[in-house]
């Protein structure tokens, strides 16, 4: 885990992108009547699983595409930091993964669309996997 | 048309992923580290994505059906059960180990980071193996 690793505060930008976002999540609405939830689109865009799973495989490919764009247009490669423990990011994914898929949403499915249609199963399941999430942070970071 | 407009959105949605700093795992565990490095930009990331979609919402659902397909498909179910609770309990364990949720990951790819090529594989194993638990379960039901 990347200790200390201090990231700005970035109120402006944040609030500007998850405009974007939102937008996105309108546009999904308004051309394929469907929530703009990650998880269920990433798993309904195997031509096995749904009729309409086109536009959800051109969806993931756009996500893909946006760091290059963002490099193409900034010049700039987008920085991040990922953990650099593999065993760890592969227990994650395997709980990311299982855990989004059987609550039947992730942050974008439950946490913006779902809020948005005032859900009260998103509201729940937004509060638990905050709950759990800041829990493993602090077990992780202070704890351990 | 659905093929590009779809791969419109999902540019949009990463572009704002990216600007709003949330494709960093880095600054996503920061929010969630508030007794240490705490970062609250993903609050104004989370308030500015949900209060434009229920905006948005509202507008497009004036229409009798989307533009492109034949109906709205929303969810209706307003129970909440062991699979939800157990689900996003244990989703936001992997979030808080990892800093991605499935989104942020998918825009990580092209970066191709040791954890993110990791992470992304093992992410879609999780979710084929709930998706057959489930169907299993609908099956013997």
């Amino acid at each position: 885990m990347p200790l200390d690793t201090v990231t700005p505060f970035t109120p402006l930008a944040s609030t500007f992108g998850g405009v974007l976002i939102g937008l996105s999540a309108v546009l999904v609405m308004a051309l394929f009547g469907r929530i703009a939830g990650i998880s269920g689109i990433t798993t309904g865009a195997l031509p096995a699983r749904r009729d309409d799973w086109g536009w959800r495989l051109a969806f993931v490919a756009g996500l893909i595409a946006a760091p290059l764009l963002v490099l193409a247009v900034t010049g700039a490669p987008v920085s991040q930091t990922v953990p650099t423990d593999l065993v760890a990011m592969a227990i994650a994914g395997l709980l990311v993964g299982f855990g989004t898929v059987m609550g039947s949403g992730c942050t974008s499915g439950h946490g913006v669309c779902g809020l948005a249609r005032l859900s009260p199963r998103s509201l729940v399941a937004v509060l638990t996997f905050m709950a759990t999430a800041f829990v493993t942070v602090l077990v992780l970071r202070h704890i351990v | 048309m659905r093929i590009l407009l779809g791969f419109l959105s999902g540019l949009l949605f990463g572009v704002g992923l990216i600007i709003a700093g949330m494709s960093d795992p880095a600054k996503v565990l920061n929010f969630l580290d508030v007794f240490g490095t705490f970062d609250p930009s993903l609050a104004f990331v989370m308030g500015g994505a949900a209060i434009t979609t229920f905006l948005g919402y509202r507008m497009v659902w004036r229409r009798e059906r989307p533009l492109l397909l034949a109906d709205f498909q929303i969810p209706s179910r307003r129970d909440i059960d062991g699979d939800l609770l157990l689900g996003a309990a244990t989703f936001g364990i992997g979030w808080g180990i990892g800093g991605f949720c499935p989104g942020p990951a998918w825009t990580a790819l092209p970066l191709a980071a040791p954890g993110t090529l990791v992470f992304l594989p093992t992410m879609l194993i999780g979710m084929g193996v709930a998706t057959i638990l489930k169907e299993r379960r609908t099956a013997l039901a």
